[in-house]
């Protein structure tokens, strides 16, 4: 895979896919004597749909975790554009245009809507607190910029119908949109959804997976996305990366890691025929 | 017939209108829409300006004279701008329900020969492209959202905004040709096409001509006082004539400003920020919105709630009062001011009908109570009546005789007769030209004379001279004991218990009357949450004994409430279901204007009402369902049927009981 690493491809759908934008070498993650992530390696192309899949307990949030740079691993690293990624807090890579989603929940509760997605923008503020507390010339512009963005995203995902609903009185699956809409209104190169689709409903998870395909049409941009759901994970991403017991044990397009033998034997159920 | 002309120098046509708007008060605003969280704004110069661009732009694709244009997809000022470029172009408009599915839609396509398509994004243009597979007519489609659409075929595809763009550049070249042919436009041109919904068979295309909807605007806006300073929201379906004559017609004539929401789901908020001073709304609208406010009534504490019922009971007769200008005593205008103050105003404000000065309900009968709600709000609310074919106003209610059972008196420049058979008829400067392509249907409609049969049966009441409707006149019939039989008599009675939402009465030639009935998730959801019954889906709610006996609560009371009409006594309802699912256009059981298709759903359900017409007490039935992508899909229950007690008839009866 990596012999083509700096060249694009386009996929049967006409979708442009660039060459690797991340690469992760030999990540080893340890928890006292809990080795989470052993020595995995794979990459991420530009404007792909990049899916990680296992059981639980498999490492698969550890390895999201990683690369939003909450984890740092013992060994092995990260490379983002060709550059070695030194150790790095959270903030740091986010200013790096990366912008994750939550497994559970980590919105704002008492904000509405608006104030949630408004906080994706921090990245974008540049004024100081004395500035914004005044709200005066460079303040008031860059929100007037930062919210009209916010908007777009509001338009975009079609929540403007909750835009100033305080976020603890909608229902889950809204609340997962609400956490795409903050995450996008920072404007990431790289998307990391934790399990957007956990307990949704089928209509939830067909509108779910619709925002996912537009948003890397749209916007070209690239999704890390961890998903439990095999028909939506076989159905969205370009190419999978399966764990367990925190080795990866397949890697390739939905078709190729469906006929892995180790794949089916270990995550989906032996077969008997 | 009734040919008026305008007088020599009054705009002709909906594009000269918009030029003597444009001219007279340029700087007004004419569109509003929310977008991005703002309201975006448009004066009458500016829509020029965007409108003139569209029409050269048409040109430019090469649009002739008569070429008719599709237009789909939700209120948004682009579309209504795009209606009136085309027939500033010289073509002819043709706006589609958006939610018509693909086959729908390629009826219509093929039936008008459309040749350009303007739809509102990607779903409209999605399902153009499918009605492509069958019709062959369609040259260009033009879109107003991009989104999604990037990665499409551009060749014959192009953004409202591209098209705009071209339109300006090839402004010194086209101007000309756009002159001459908006000069050819005369009160006779076509001005709109519209597809009635049609509760029987497929849709016609209606022709309207500038006459029919200038006329009509013009008298529709003396009648109530409508002008420039009044807001609409536009939110109705832009293939409903009502929108094409609110939205364009008066809106044009009078200059008023049409708002247009950022979503249908954001339309209470929206009503909220413009407050609508002239606001139309079909019954359903209103119940709604009534539904709501009495669900949060019930959450309300003790003393806002005896606040708000004590205010309500007081309001119920001084309202009205006070909005027909009847006499009223200075306790009972000092006690509506302080309720005013307390709990009208605020609510009216919630309701974002504050600044309303006219509002109208159409399309179906409102429930008394509904209606005496909103009146005691001091809403002046109103009862049309119309149709498609009279570029809407056949009746109406003047401002100070305004009552639930009656639409009102003939609007100005119509004329009225009652036929033999009861049928109501019309004859008026907004009566149709034609049906398009469909010489035999509009000779049977309009006679030579220009009156045309309205379908409806009615009766002109004496003194007051307001018109009441009955009932479709081919619903009515006779039952087997030779009664007469009215259902939708029964039907709206049912309707107007919140929980029901919607009924279909059967009986023509039958024994005894039975009925098919549809819950209102809304209301009875809300309803079993209160009393702690769990239910899972909207099938298994329907199915549950004590809905069920609520309903059959509801059917007797009916049976009580009918009996004492002695011509309609013997409609009661004997026999009734709930149905397992909810009737609806998609499936061809309703219009898409929500009526009841009585003949489909008769035909469909074929096994419920053989069921309702043995001793059987439940039937199990499998229906095919129509998902809102076009998929089909069926589901499956077994229905319990339920017989309800009907008051005896006779004296005889009477006595054996």
């Amino acid at each position: 895979m990596l012999d083509n690493a700096t060249e694009g491809y386009v996929t049967a759908d006409g979708r442009q896919i660039g060459p690797v934008v991340m690469e992760m070498k030999g990540i080893t993650l340890r928890f006292g004597g809990v080795e989470a992530i052993r020595g995995i390696s794979f990459d991420i192309r530009e404007g792909e749909i990049r899916a990680i899949i296992g059981p639980n307990g498999a490492g698969k949030s550890s390895m999201l975790n990683v690369i939003s740079g909450f984890y740092h691993p013992q060994e092995g690293e990260v490379f983002y554009r060709g550059v070695k990624r030194p150790p790095m807090k959270p903030y740091m890579v986010a200013r790096q245009g990366i912008a994750r989603t939550f497994q559970n929940i980590a919105l704002f509760e008492g904000m509405s809507v608006l104030d949630n997605v408004m906080t994706g923008r921090l990245n974008h503020m540049k004024v100081g607190l004395l500035g914004q507390a005044l709200w005066w010339g460079k303040a008031e512009a860059e929100e007037v910029k930062n919210r009209a963005k916010a908007e777009e995203v509001i338009d975009f995902l079609g929540i403007q119908a909750i835009r100033k609903t305080p976020v603890g009185r909608l229902p889950y699956g809204l609340k997962k949109r609400v956490e795409l809409a903050r995450a996008l209104a920072a404007e990431p190169q790289i998307l990391l959804l934790d399990e957007p689709m956990a307990g949704m409903n089928v209509e939830e998870k067909e509108d779910m997976s619709r925002f996912i395909l537009d948003v890397n049409d749209e916007f070209g941009t690239t999704i890390v996305l961890i998903e439990h759901d095999m028909g939506v994970v076989m159905d969205l991403s370009d190419r999978v990366v399966v764990m367990d017991y925190g080795k990866k044990i397949g890697d390739g397009t939905p078709e190729e890691v469906r006929n892995n033998q180790e794949v089916i034997d270990a995550y989906l159920g032996v077969s008997h025929d | 017939m009734l040919n008026i002309t305008p007088p020599s120098g009054a705009p002709q046509s909906v594009p000269a209108l918009l030029r003597r708007n444009a001219a007279q008060f340029g700087a007004r605003d004419a569109y509003r829409e929310k977008e991005f969280g703002i309201w975006q704004s448009w004066t009458w110069a500016e829509t020029l300006q965007e409108i003139e661009a569209l029409a050269l732009g048409l040109l430019a694709l090469g649009l002739d004279r008569g070429d008719f244009v599709a237009v789909i997809g939700r209120n948004r000022p682009a579309l209504y701008w795009s209606m009136v470029a085309v027939e500033m172009a010289g073509g002819v408009p043709v706006p589609l329900y958006q939610d018509a599915a693909a086959e729908e839609m390629t009826f219509v396509l093929e039936h008008c020969g459309a040749r350009f398509v303007i739809g509102g994004d990607q779903e409209q243009v999605d399902k153009v492209i499918e009605a492509q597979e069958t019709v062959h007519g369609i040259d260009h489609i033009l879109y107003v959202d991009p989104r999604g659409l990037r990665k499409y075929d551009h060749t014959k595809l192009h953004a409202l905004t591209d098209v705009q763009a071209e339109g300006r550049a090839a402004h010194e070249r086209l101007k000309g040709e756009l002159h001459t042919r908006e000069a050819e436009l005369t009160y006779d041109s076509t001005c709109v096409m519209l597809y009635t919904s049609g509760t029987t068979g497929r849709p016609k295309g209606v022709v309207l001509s500038n006459r029919n909807i200038i006329e009509t605007s013009k008298s529709s806006c003396e009648f109530d006082g409508l002008r420039m300073e009044d807001e609409v929201l536009a939110y109705l379906p832009m293939a409903w004539v009502g929108d094409f004559i609110f939205s364009i017609g008066q809106a044009y004539w009078a200059g008023f400003c049409v708002n247009c929401p950022e979503s249908a789901d954001t339309m209470m908020t929206d009503l909220r920020e413009i407050g609508p001073t002239y606001f139309f709304a079909p019954p359903r609208v209103f119940e709604t919105l009534l539904t709501s406010v009495m669900i949060r009534m019930e959450d309300a504490s003790r003393f806002k709630k005896g606040l708000f019922d004590r205010a309500m009971a007081r309001s119920k007769t001084t309202g009205p009062k006070i909005l027909d200008g009847k006499p009223v005593s200075i306790g009972e205008r000092l006690a509506y001011a302080m309720d005013n103050v307390l709990v009208i105003g605020p609510l009216k404000n919630t309701l974002g009908m504050s600044r309303v000065r006219v509002a109208y309900t159409a399309g179906e009968a409102i429930g008394p109570e509904i209606f005496d709600f909103y009146r005691a709000l001091g809403l002046n609310l109103k009862q049309l009546y119309g149709q498609t074919e009279a570029s809407v106003f056949i009746t109406q209610q003047p401002d100070s005789e305004v009552r639930p059972d009656t639409v009102g008196v003939p609007s100005p420049g119509v004329e009225l007769k009652i036929g033999e058979n009861g049928e109501v008829f019309y004859r008026s400067p907004g009566t149709f030209v034609e049906y398009y392509k469909n010489a035999e249907s509009t000779a049977s409609t309009k006679d030579a004379e220009g009156w045309v049969a309205t379908g409806d049966a009615g009766f002109i009441e004496e003194g007051s001279g307001h018109l009441r409707i009955l009932d479709r006149a081919k619903d009515v019939g006779k039952t087997a004991s030779g009664g007469l039989f009215a259902p939708k008599f029964v039907e709206n009675k049912l309707k107007f218990y919140p929980d029901i939402l919607e009924a279909v009465v059967f009986g023509n030639e039958r024994e005894y009357c039975t009925a098919f009935i549809n819950i209102d998730l809304g209301a009875v959801g809300n309803w079993a949450e209160r009393n702690n019954i769990a239910y899972a889906s909207y099938q298994e709610l329907t199915g549950h004994p004590q809905v069920l006996a609520s309903i059959q609560g509801h059917v007797e009371a009916v049976n009580r409430s009918v009996a004492e009409d002695p011509m309609l006594a013997h409609c009661q309802i004997a026999r009734f279901l709930v149905l397992h699912k909810e009737l609806d256009a998609d499936d061809g059981e309703l219009t898409r204007t929500r009526k009841v298709r009585r003949r489909i759903i008769e035909e469909k359900f074929a096994d419920l009402l053989d069921a309702l017409y043995s001793d059987k007490t439940s039937q199990f039935t499998e229906t095919e369902v129509t998902y809102e992508d076009g998929r089909k899909g069926t589901i499956s229950a077994t229905l319990e049927i339920r017989d309800a007690a009907t008051v005896a008839l006779s004296a005889q009866h009477m006595a054996a009981e």
